[in-house]
């Protein structure tokens, strides 16, 4: 059992995820004993004894929680998520990563403008 | 079928930033704050506010006598609020008792005044032996505990969370506050380190 400091992210996703999280806290969303309990939960069951899960199960039961909260579906989540995976694959190395650089971007936004004939 | 860790991350990255966009744009969460929170913790707290709190304890009895009955209340005093809300006991190393923190449910950790917690405090070996074996543990971290001196082990939880004092170490009676707080180790008010070097 290591006693050396490090720091507590792995990555800057987490970092992301824990932030977003503390701010929904903080604007009035949720209680944090509540969203304790579901991620204890999760975390209670089998675990790398590492621990480089805890942001995978953060992330899992997060996601949960707002579809349960009603402030954000499941199916909307995939849908950004799917959005942001074709951006990032679609962004050459070097140019800044943007939601715009989706493929798929431009024909979503017509889709909420005026129909393309 | 072998896994590649590459793609997990960017599936992680690509999930996080959707939760970002679709928080913003519902206005739920102000960007602003999401980056005012990264940065203060990832820099700014550390563990430093709970060293404060430890030197002052050390040179103000007073305080240490508050800090004894109403945590919650004497941390605050020095502006370290919690965010959660949550409730702090200080709970104090004497010559015949050790105090060492935990929490085994996940890893509820008293951010305001530690920062984040570190890996291991999270990882579940340090999270189920403590409890039960909380000497070869601490003797893992470098730490042996005599054993006339009693070992206490506290678990946290989302509404209450513990900061161990440790005990003043002796030649330091002509340290400042602020050169007292340098001495004063995250591990230390973990309770996983007894004796801090000068």
């Amino acid at each position: 059992m290591p006693a050396s400091a490090e720091h507590p992210f792995e990555q800057p996703w987490q970092a992301q995820l824990f932030a977003l999280t503390v701010a929904l806290n903080e604007a009035g969303h949720f209680g944090w004993p509540d969203w304790a309990e579901r991620f204890s939960e999760r975390r209670a069951e089998a675990l790398r004894a590492d621990a480089s899960d805890y942001f995978d199960h953060w992330l899992d039961v997060f996601e949960g929680y707002l579809g349960e909260l009603g402030l954000a579906e499941e199916a909307e989540l995939a849908e950004m998520t799917a959005a942001w995976r074709r951006a990032a694959d679609a962004t050459p190395h070097g140019v800044v990563l943007s939601l715009e650089n989706d493929p798929l971007h431009s024909i979503s936004a017509d889709h909420s403008g005026s129909v393309q004939t | 079928m072998p896994h590649d860790h590459h793609d997990d991350t960017e599936e992680m990255v690509a999930r996080v930033r959707a939760l970002e966009t679709v928080l913003v744009e519902k206005g739920l969460v102000d960007p602003a704050a999401v980056d005012a929170i990264i940065e203060t913790y990832s820099e700014k707290v550390g563990p430093k506010n709970g060293a404060a709190v430890v030197a002052r304890a050390w040179v103000d009895a007073e305080f240490a006598d508050w800090l004894a009955r109403d945590a919650t209340a004497a941390i605050h005093s020095l502006g370290f609020t919690g965010r959660q809300g949550e409730h702090m006991q200080a709970v104090f190393n004497t010559a015949g008792r050790h105090n060492v923190v935990v929490c085994t449910l996940c890893s509820c950790y008293p951010w305001a005044t530690l920062g984040l917690p570190p890996v291991w405090y999270k990882a579940p070996p340090y999270r189920s032996r403590v409890v039960i074996e909380p000497r070869a543990v601490l003797a893992e971290f470098g730490t042996v505990v005599p054993e006339d001196i009693e070992i206490r082990v506290w678990d946290s939880t989302a509404e209450l969370r513990y900061l161990v004092i440790p005990e003043r170490p002796v030649g330091t009676e002509g340290l400042a506050e602020a050169e007292l707080a340098a001495l004063v180790t995250r591990d230390s008010m973990i309770g996983v380190v007894r004796e801090l070097s000068v």
